[in-house]
């Protein structure tokens, strides 16, 4: 009688498949806007991160100072900033644009720090030894260090990167016409909680093979130092 | 032993990082084809003296030639120079994401530009004089710490340097690996190669080496052939140190 | 310059719009010490059940943990406030806030501390119980105390993330900090409270983020 009621509330087969291409539709924009997101995010923070490795004092405090306040400001804030506060300054941009650049500037925050931290971690002695052999400062980066930083960045990118995917769903809150955002409308005209459902079944679809993938990459590249 | 020019001439060179002063004015002639032998207590600025001859240390002055060119002066191409120069170092550096072959010819490949064919062929010639040619497919991570030493020298000879330096090259090893890596610089001497050695394998030395230089505190106490160090030192100080270094 | 700072910083709206802030401020805080012990519990829960031995108990563990970890948050949020209500279950915002940080921040808590009981040795384990200390009292005065020192950067890193996350309480009318800054944006068309919000954020977390900087970070000089 409970499972009955609770099936028909939230599991409502008619409702769902009335909103199904609207959700279908909030799905495929959810995968741009991340791969978006995630592009932007991890070629911005390998940039900074090789300009750090230049050492110049002014251009690392700047670059320092970025990846400090996007790591302390929420995410939505920024979307907030983006959306609700440049207008009045005259700079407008779509909640898609908006929420595209929060994330990606947060992600390049977090992945400049990750691959920062990498380069660090190779030892001093694989760039003695490339340059011993005449390789020039930037050869030895390119072909010697790199490659390896890059590897013991996997796993920590990989979940990071996930976990800011996952702020794509923030973008409802400025009408980008994501999974949420088609769900919680949806919602709104149905007055039904199974458009939540399938809302909620639609990320599950999307992030339980993302979180799969990242519990294989940690496995996978487990790195004896 | 002969007289012709030294391939390398290091004089009066100082170094120091911030007030310690580590190389306290230096002179060192090698000459072709010479095994110059460096031993001295830890810290007496062996291996920073070995590591300015290719700047890997940037000297803080005096004047370093090699083959005839100062390498300290400016506008001189340093990525040239360090092909000329071979390293080989304690802790073999070899790169763990590139296989064995991969290790040796990656400097022939993007720093002479050599098409891979032709790399490939002497990094192959290059694994065979250290008797490797079998593990060129291996990865660093697979091989023992000695057959890891004798990669890092094919490396090195890959580029057909004039002259090698060694940095205490068999000090990470195991004592059974140790004759290995010694065999190959033993033929390399034969065949000709111009070497500096900073180690503590007195007995190879005193088999091998044209000559010893005895370091300490920054400075050259002492150098000559290594009977003549090793049996009649002349100061107290390398007397105390090989003494030191027998009881071992 | 002046109309930058007529938009941005003005203070006139800032004046009218602090006490606001304010108490959003006190609403966040007030949030972030509920939310954080509530995780750390729940995730110090779930690490401990998936050391179990049964397949049978530890599986529905490893299920929970990857399905919560999937959903994004704010999803998780607006399910429970407004799916819960059709249950009979109408909560208030704070409680629903409090349940979804509860089921969301509980399972990355507990794969953090999952990974610092597995980094303790086995020994450990053993020697403990060879001095009489049963399997309950080893965990307890033995593994979980190493296992937490092992993973604090994470820990720490874990509890930046919650703090940040909980502005998306402004979603459901949660008068915390962001959403005093919307009103406040709304009621004046002016950015500066939005603004004022995001440098008290800034102004919050930043030692969070410097200390994991400092863990993060140990300096090796480069060539």
């Amino acid at each position: 009688m409970q499972i009955a009621k609770l099936v028909d509330t939230f599991f409502d087969v008619q409702v769902m498949l009335q909103y199904l291409p609207k959700i279908v539709e909030g799905f495929f924009l959810t995968i741009q806007l991340a791969l978006a997101v995630v592009f932007a995010g991890i070629a911005c923070g390998l940039a900074l991160a090789l300009l750090r490795v230049a050492r110049v004092k002014a251009v690392n405090f700047f670059i320092v100072l970025f990846a400090d306040v996007l790591r302390a400001l929420p995410p939505l804030v920024l979307i907030f900033i983006f959306y609700f506060a440049l207008p009045p300054a005259g700079i407008r941009m779509s909640g898609f644009v908006a929420t595209w650049l929060a994330l990606a500037l947060g992600l390049a925050a977090f992945a400049e720090e990750i691959f920062w931290a990498a380069l660090l971690a190779v030892p001093k002695g694989q760039w003695e030894a490339a340059r011993s052999t005449g390789l020039d400062f930037v050869k030895a980066l390119r072909y010697v260090v790199l490659p390896q930083a890059v590897r013991i960045t996997v796993p920590p990118l990989t979940n990071r990167t996930i976990a800011v995917t996952k702020g794509t769903a923030l973008g409802a809150a400025v009408a980008v016409g994501e999974i949420l955002y088609q769900a919680q409308s949806a919602y709104t005209f149905s007055y039904n909680p199974s458009t939540l459902t399938l809302g909620a079944i639609a990320y599950l679809v999307l992030f339980v093979p993302v979180v799969w993938f990242g519990r294989w990459v940690e496995t996978r590249f487990a790195w004896k130092r | 032993m002969n007289d012709r020019p030294p391939i390398l001439d290091v004089a009066e060179l100082r170094k120091s990082f911030g007030h310690l002063e580590v190389l306290k004015g230096v002179d060192l002639q090698v000459r072709p084809r010479e095994l110059v032998f460096i031993i001295g207590p830890s810290g007496s600025g062996k291996s920073t003296l070995l590591r300015c001859c290719n700047r890997l240390e940037e000297p803080t002055s005096g004047s370093i030639r090699v083959e005839g060119m100062d390498i300290m002066a400016p506008g001189v191409d340093i990525n040239l120079v360090r092909r000329r120069i071979g390293m080989v170092f304690q802790s073999f550096n070899l790169y763990p994401h590139l296989n064995v072959l991969g290790n040796v010819t990656l400097a022939l490949r993007k720093a002479l530009n050599k098409p891979r064919a032709e790399a490939e062929e002497a990094g192959m010639q290059a694994l065979a004089r250290v008797g490797l040619a079998n593990k060129a497919k291996a990865y660093p991570n697979e091989l023992s710490g000695g057959q890891q030493q004798r990669v890092a020298i094919a490396r090195a000879l890959a580029l057909e340097p004039t002259i090698m330096l060694f940095d205490e090259p068999t000090s990470a090893l195991d004592p059974e690996l140790v004759g290995s890596v010694l065999a190959v610089m033993r033929e390399m001497r034969e065949s000709g190669m111009t070497m500096v050695v900073v180690s503590h394998e007195m007995r190879f030395a005193r088999s091998a080496a044209d000559r010893v230089v005895f370091m300490d505190q920054g400075m050259i106490l002492e150098q000559g052939q290594p009977e003549k160090l090793f049996n009649a030192p002349d100061h107290a100080r390398l007397k105390q140190f090989i003494s030191s270094i027998e009881r071992h | 310059m002046d109309v930058i700072l007529q938009n941005f910083l003005n203070l006139k709206i800032l004046g009218e719009a602090a006490p606001y802030l304010w108490s959003g401020f006190k609403m966040t805080l007030l949030l972030c010490m509920v939310v954080v012990p509530l995780g750390v519990a729940g995730g110090l829960a779930v690490a401990l059940a998936s050391t179990l031995k049964s397949k049978w108990l530890r599986w529905p563990v490893v299920a929970y943990v990857d399905f919560f970890r999937a959903f994004p948050p704010l999803v998780l949020l607006i399910f429970i406030a407004f799916g819960l209500p059709f249950l009979g279950l109408d909560l208030p915002a704070f409680a629903a806030v409090a349940l979804a940080f509860l089921l969301n921040t509980s399972s990355y808590y507990g794969e953090i501390f999952r990974a610092g009981i597995e980094s303790i040795p086995r020994q450990q384990f053993e020697a403990a119980r060879s001095t009489g200390l049963n399997a309950a009292q080893t965990l307890a005065w033995v593994i979980v105390p190493q296992a937490t020192r092992n993973v604090i950067p994470d820990l720490i890193s874990n509890t930046l993330e919650v703090a940040k996350l909980t502005s998306i309480a402004s979603v459901v009318a949660l008068p915390e900090l962001l959403y005093a800054a919307r009103q406040g944006q709304a009621l004046t068309y002016n950015a500066t409270p939005i603004i004022a919000a995001g440098i008290i954020y800034v102004a919050c977390l930043w030692p969070l983020v410097r200390l994991l900087s400092r863990f993060e970070h140990r300096q090796i000089a480069l060539h």
